[in-house]
């Protein structure tokens, strides 16, 4: 089908537009065998919220733990074995009854990927981006988080090099739980600050 | 075209004020409304489709082929049409600018990929700004420190930036000052590099949408010479 200035040729499906730029790629040497694959796969299976659950847990349990987080996020993520893009530059912010913390990316999909992965797509989407600056109390109550009109909020956007967790607060009635059992209560939300546990 | 007001580096010159006013890209969405509720799930898959985890790592092997700065890279995604923009998802910004460097720095032709797909494949725009020539001096030390007053910039750049549009000409406090980064305005439009500081600016989000709310505090991630002294 041809296409002229009054009438586009329709827009390729973008399924067929993804095989048609790696096929000439690959052709081109620029795509190593598997390589996607590879990729896919530790997205899907290493890399994720699990991550960042058991630094949460790690702070709850140690004190001293949290403080070392809190000064050097990236040195203290790294003791429990992450790190790596998106990573280099952590800072992490923690919750209190008086503060909650939330992050965003309004300019792209800035995001902590060794201790969460890659981001959901809401967190990439307009709608979040564009309203999270805006109007944080609405946009988290919306959301299922409804906070105390006294309670501070904190929006951290990323748009430079750091990339942020939110340490949440640790539940009551936690107190005879192991670490492994704490680090199970702790959701990728909680992490983003777009939900408390 | 009145661009005194630029410094060599594409950086404003310190203290003054940037009259160009060609280009806010559409991925600047910090603060516009009218796009309802987040389509918010507690969970779900990495890639909802198979073409999505592709388009991702296209992206990454383009970029790392035509050794494209973040700055180029991100820039490549922020020229993209604005309907086509928000009427996408993420992953098809992805695929869009993977294509669009490659077929800029010549690994394909747009006539190949158009061929194969077989229909229209859309590119973003062109480069608007400048190519940077001079990176020109860094700083040297960091301007301010944490508890400093500071007021970012007003301007507009043709070209890719990270400083958001919402908090330009806004008053905020140094929170915390962090390592010293390229910067971005330079890196995607140029071979060369300059580094700066980059420090946590606080601001109170009733000055920034004068609605009156309490309690609400935003951060933003700035590089030394988009702020002055307030």
């Amino acid at each position: 089908m041809s296409g002229d200035a009054h009438h586009p040729a329709p827009m390729a499906p973008v399924e067929h537009r993804a095989a048609a730029l790696e096929a000439l790629l690959t052709e081109r040497g620029l795509v190593p065998d598997g390589f996607i694959e590879e990729i896919t796969r530790r997205y899907e299976t290493e890399i994720g919220p699990m991550n960042g659950a058991k630094v949460v847990a790690r702070a709850w349990t140690d004190p001293a733990y949290r403080q070392r987080l809190l000064a050097d996020g990236t040195a203290a993520i790294a003791e429990l074995g992450f790190g790596g893009p998106e990573g280099h530059h952590m800072v992490v912010v923690a919750n209190t009854p008086a503060a909650h913390n939330v992050i965003v990316c309004t300019l792209c999909s800035c995001y902590p990927w060794p201790v969460l992965g890659l981001p959901p797509a809401w967190y990439k989407d307009p709608p979040y981006r564009a309203r999270m600056v805006r109007d944080p109390r609405t946009l988290l109550a919306e959301m299922g988080c409804e906070l105390p009109g006294d309670v501070e909020i904190r929006v951290w956007d990323s748009s430079a090099e750091v990339r942020y967790l939110v340490l949440p607060q640790r539940p009551a009635g936690t107190e005879g739980m192991s670490e492994a059992e704490l680090a199970g209560l702790v959701t990728r939300d909680s992490m983003i600050g777009v939900a408390r546990l | 075209m009145q661009t005194s007001s630029t410094g060599a580096a594409g950086v404003p010159a310190p203290g003054r004020i940037g009259r160009v006013s060609r280009v806010d890209g559409i991925h600047d969405l910090g603060g516009m409304q009218g796009f309802g509720a987040v389509d918010h799930s507690p969970a779900e898959p990495v890639f909802h489709e198979p073409w999505e985890g592709r388009a991702r790592v296209l992206l990454e092997a383009v970029s790392g082929a035509v050794q494209a700065s973040g700055g180029e890279t991100r820039h490549s995604i922020e020229r993209m049409d604005p309907g086509h923009y928000l009427t996408s998802s993420y992953y098809e910004h992805w695929l869009t600018a993977a294509a669009t460097l490659a077929v800029e720095h010549g690994l394909v032709s747009r006539e190949e990929l158009e061929a194969r797909a077989g229909g229209r494949f859309p590119l973003s725009g062109p480069v608007q700004a400048p190519p940077v020539a001079d990176a020109g001096p860094g700083p040297g030390e960091p301007r301010f420190a944490p508890g400093d007053r500071v007021r970012v910039r007003e301007w507009h750049p043709p070209g890719h930036t990270r400083c958001p549009r919402y908090i330009r000409g806004k008053e905020g406090v140094v929170v915390r000052l962090d390592g010293t980064y390229s910067v971005p305005d330079v890196e995607a439009h140029s071979t060369a590099r300059r580094y700066e500081a980059t420090y946590s600016v606080r601001f109170d989000a009733a000055s920034l949408w004068r609605d009156g709310q309490r309690g609400v505090w935003v951060h933003v991630d700035l590089w030394d010479s988009y702020l002055e002294r307030a």
